[in-house]
């Protein structure tokens, strides 16, 4: 029963998670402009309850990584998404941020999950606002099933927690 | 358009000029490493030269150069212009890019480097606005620049190895900074 109730809230609180991503825009390139297009009056992103960007990681918990990373921003990466509130999420906007794109050389890394777990990748150079937004749609449906990768992490730590609890 | 510029320094250094040439109508000369600054003095100093803006410095990597409208691949039989076995063997060719607005005239210096010793004497003390750019000729070739106040990399990170833009840097090798604790593997 208990376990009934629990999951049920949980469920409550991805329902409203999904809703009201605030999201951290990580934007070092041309996608920027894509993702300005984005946020603006004509695809309006706020009818999926993403509009705000908070430009602070603790208030945010949807990393937005727009555009190329390179090795040197490793580090700045890393840590502005170990400082985000959890649980949280992230999209890899850009073909850039997902593989690399065509950059195959010494400064480029291959793809942001290289030092952060990314949640939806987002294809295209740039990609086009529609796909932005059906992307942010298949967020939501993962924030609604909880298996984010933060999600599954607390889940995993919850469960391994209670299951050192019960051995003591 | 610049021809006067090139007599001026023949005249004045005589056999520091190794060569001359012209590019899409830009004088290039080619100067001996120990006159550079001298030579760059003059053009700074002297009222009919009077180059006071720097516009670039460059190096070309000549491991693989081939005359233009070549590519790939040097014809059979044929060496390229840099002989890696030759004792004196000059592989760098550091370019300065000079501009005078007041004569409206401009002059490419070159200097010659081997591969073994790619010291060459700085141009910051005589133009400020050379200090960026030629770290970034260090970062990217590893041109050592004598009397640069700060001579350090600038766009990569102090813990990569090598010179990126060098043509023997293999091309997808990559310095990772960091990566991600949870991902197995090597990568």
């Amino acid at each position: 029963m208990l376990e009934l109730i629990t999951s049920k809230l949980e469920d409550a609180a991805n329902w409203g998670r999904k809703f009201s991503l605030f999201s951290y825009p990580f934007v070092t390139a041309c996608c920027g402009m894509e993702f300005m297009s984005v946020a603006a009056p004509k695809y309006d992103i706020a009818r999926f309850g993403a509009e705000f960007p908070r430009f602070s990681p603790r208030q945010s918990d949807l990393l937005m990584i727009v555009g190329t990373i390179t090795e040197k921003q490793g580090p700045a990466l890393r840590r502005v998404w170990e400082q985000m509130a959890e649980p949280k999420w992230v999209i890899a906007f850009g073909v850039c941020a997902s593989t690399g794109g065509f950059y195959q050389n010494y400064h480029a890394m291959p793809g942001a999950d290289q030092v952060v777990p990314v949640d939806v990748y987002i294809p295209g150079c740039p990609p086009r606002p529609e796909q932005v937004l059906d992307a942010l749609i298949m967020l939501q449906d993962r924030v609604q099933r909880g298996d984010g990768h933060s999600q599954i992490r607390l889940k995993r730590e919850k469960i391994m927690l209670a299951a050192a609890n019960a051995e003591e | 358009m610049a021809q006067k510029v090139v007599d001026a320094v023949k005249a004045k250094f005589g056999d520091a000029v190794v060569a001359t040439s012209s590019e899409h109508g830009d004088e290039v000369i080619t100067v001996k490493r120990d006159k550079l600054l001298a030579i760059a003095t003059f053009l700074k100093d002297d009222p009919a030269m009077s180059f006071e803006v720097p516009v670039f410095v460059t190096t070309i990597d000549l491991a693989h150069w081939q005359p233009l409208g070549r590519r790939g691949a040097p014809d059979e039989g044929t060496r390229p212009a840099y002989d890696a076995d030759a004792s004196d063997g000059l592989r760098f060719e550091v370019c300065y890019q000079l501009r005078s607005l007041k004569h409206r005239h401009r002059i490419r210096v070159k200097v010659q480097v081997k591969e073994t010793d790619t010291k060459v004497p700085s141009l910051t003390p005589l133009w400020p606005g050379f200090n960026w750019q030629e770290r970034e000729t260090f970062d990217m070739y590893g041109i050592r620049f004598d009397g640069h106040p700060d001579l350090r990399r600038i766009y990569l990170y102090d813990e990569f190895v090598g010179y990126p833009l060098r043509k023997d840097y293999p091309k997808d090798k990559r310095q990772p900074l960091v990566r991600r604790p949870d991902l197995v593997g090597d990568h």
